[in-house]
């Protein structure tokens, strides 16, 4: 799998918004048919990486490498345009629309001719139950629906199958399992899985190290916006890895530290120092 | 949110095409239709004897609805898109205004002053979407400052050609039978109205840009990322709002024969009314140009048609009160419906 030719890389590339400084060095790369998760606690700088990649923002030095030549994405549009395609948590669905139409937002299939052009109905709804179901979710068979009543991890496969659909080579998933519950973040780790079958670089970012081992063929660690581990899959145990993300702290020491802290404080979790 | 446990796997995949009654049932029209149907039944009862069902009767308020119509209508297309106009106060009267100066005044050809008063109605619209699309001030606010400022310049330019508020203008015959006429008692308006609806439907429900509009409603961040040219929609959208009022201001001028200059609250409610007993969520990307046809119709029949009834005219105001309150409870309702429809059909 490592023999693959990356499609995009990053080689030493840091952000910065005037003095602070979000993204300190980082090299990184993902192949095609491959999932690299993004590990790391809230305010690792994932999402200004995640943007950077999308062409939210553009990086202050180093480099953006697709398909081995140097590139910059000057929106995230143009960024769209070359493949690259990002999925949050609930966006790009909308939740008062019908699959089919959800589906081809932007894109509509059409029939007739000149001014009289309709919206293809039929024809959406077809491909995009299609397209769902390849993706391994057989629940969804009518594209009239509304996606508002679809459940979280079926209106985030709505949304991946829409980019693989419209040629994503790169699929970048923020934070898609978060707001989950065990049964649907297995949907949306299965439907990962389908995409990196078809071929796509996934990117994944979390901080549930069991979805990331998961599915992950190449871990990458950030803590304070920079890279403190970059790993393969087998190479470092699940305790490891939290641990990593804890910043280097052992989650056992975090556990103990919470429980006395609780016991001293008549049961309430007192404010954070760390 | 649906559970995934308690709806099974549906076997069948068959897309459904056409008319179903499921499909009817869900659609935010059907409340504005029963709305519609209740009200009729009940003021038909109460007018039977009172010529509620005459000629005179029924085009009394089918008249009046095709006014409030054709300018609810775009309302409610900026709904659906997340946003609101209420200069439509003052557009109406800046375009009667104008017709009555351009055309009556200054003795130019009919068609000069139409084409000025839906040009004032265009530009105040693009003045209307370009503040909303460049700030972040929300379109209530940036339409009531519109709406002052529009009824100011109204009444000053009024007094500054004119030198007076108020004026008459007699349409040629052409232009009369065209914009003014009456078949078998009903206004050219709601020729003109049906005309417009055709077309509305056609945009908002089957030309591919209509998805575009419930987008904006729905998610404006994600309809930027799906390539939707988010502002260049909204403006197009609040200028087909105005220039839709101003060409209601057109026909009322020709059919009237008088143009004021005063700003028409009034029909900032009305529209609004229409567009909300009409099934349009008031939070955005959902709702359908036949259930605003029957918003304005029923709003019409309460407010103008009560005449021709037994009902003390008083109550009007209270029945459209506790019908747009009841609409709103129902638009709610009938959403939390429409998303679990599928679900719940299979159980």
């Amino acid at each position: 799998m490592s023999s693959k030719k990356p499609i995009l890389e990053l080689r030493n590339v840091d952000k910065s918004f005037g003095p602070i400084d979000v993204l300190d060095n980082i090299s990184l790369n993902v192949s095609e048919g491959e999932v690299l998760c993004l590990l790391g606690d809230n305010g690792a700088g994932k999402s200004t990486l995640i943007k950077t990649l999308a062409g939210v923002h553009q990086p202050s030095s180093g480099e953006i490498l697709m398909d081995g030549q140097p590139t910059s994405f000057a929106s995230p549009r143009d960024a769209q345009e070359r493949g690259i395609a990002t999925v949050h948590q609930f966006g790009g669905t909308y939740p008062l629309m019908s699959i089919g139409r959800n589906f081809f937002m932007g894109s509509e299939p059409t029939k007739g001719f000149g001014p009289f052009k309709i919206f293809d109905r039929a024809k959406a709804n077809r491909i995009a139950v299609d397209e769902v179901q390849k993706m391994g979710i057989t629940r969804i068979t009518d594209g009239d629906r509304l996606v508002g009543g679809l459940s979280g991890g079926e209106r985030q496969s709505l949304a991946i199958a829409r980019a693989v659909f419209f040629g994503a080579r790169v699929l970048i998933l923020d934070e898609p399992t978060a707001a989950l519950g065990v049964k649907q973040a297995a949907h949306v780790l299965r439907i990962v899985n389908e995409a990196k079958k078809r071929g796509l670089a996934v990117i994944f970012t979390t901080h549930q190290v069991m979805h990331a081992m998961a599915v992950g063929d190449h871990f990458a660690v950030l803590i304070r916006g920079a890279i403190a581990a970059d790993f393969r899959k087998g190479d470092k145990s699940r305790e490891e890895i939290a641990d990593l993300m804890a910043g280097g702290e052992s989650m056992a020491d975090l556990e103990a530290n919470i429980e006395n802290r609780t016991e001293s404080h008549s049961g309430h979790a007192p404010q954070s120092n760390a | 949110m649906t559970d995934p446990t308690t709806s099974n796997i549906s076997p069948d995949a068959s897309a459904s095409t056409g008319i179903s009654i499921g499909g009817l049932l869900r659609s935010p029209a059907s409340g504005a239709f029963m709305g519609f149907a209740v009200v009729f039944i009940i003021f038909s009862v109460f007018g039977f004897g009172r010529n509620f069902l005459s000629v005179p009767g029924v085009t009394t308020w089918v008249n009046y609805a095709s006014l409030v119509g054709i300018i609810a209508i775009p309302v409610g297309f900026l709904m659906i898109a997340g946003e609101l106009d209420i200069s439509t106060g003052a557009v109406l009267p800046a375009s009667t205004m104008t017709v009555a100066i351009v055309s009556g005044h200054y003795e130019m050809p009919v068609l000069v002053g139409v084409i000025a008063a839906l040009s004032v109605g265009a530009a105040i619209g693009f003045v209307n979407g370009f503040i909303v699309t460049r700030t972040q001030v929300p379109s209530f606010i940036v339409t009531l400052a519109t709406l002052f400022a529009v009824a100011g310049l109204t009444l000053y330019l009024s007094i500054l050609f004119i030198n007076t508020t108020n004026s008459f203008y007699h349409a040629p015959d052409w232009a009369k039978s065209l914009f003014g006429g009456k078949f078998y008692g009903f206004n050219s308006s709601v020729f003109w109205w049906f005309g417009l609806i055709c077309g509305f439907v056609f945009f908002l429900h089957y030309s591919p840009k209509g998805s575009w509009v419930f987008a904006l409603g729905g998610d404006q961040g994600s309809a930027h990322n799906a390539g939707i040219p988010v502002k260049r929609l909204k403006i197009g959208l609040f200028m087909l709002c105005s220039m839709s009022t101003a060409f209601a201001g057109v026909l009322q001028v020709i059919t009237f024969n008088s143009a004021t200059s005063q700003a028409n609250f009034g029909l900032i409610f009305n529209t609004i009314i229409s567009v909300v007993v009409g099934g349009v969520l008031l939070t955005g990307g959902f709702g359908t140009v036949i259930g605003i046809v029957f918003g304005a119709l029923t709003l019409a029949i309460v407010t103008q048609a009560i005449g021709f009834t037994n009902i003390d005219r008083n109550l009007s105001f209270l029945i459209i009160g506790v019908m747009l309150l009841i609409a709103v409870l129902m638009n709610d309702t009938f959403r939390k419906v429409a998303t679990n429809w599928s679900a719940s059909k299979k159980k």
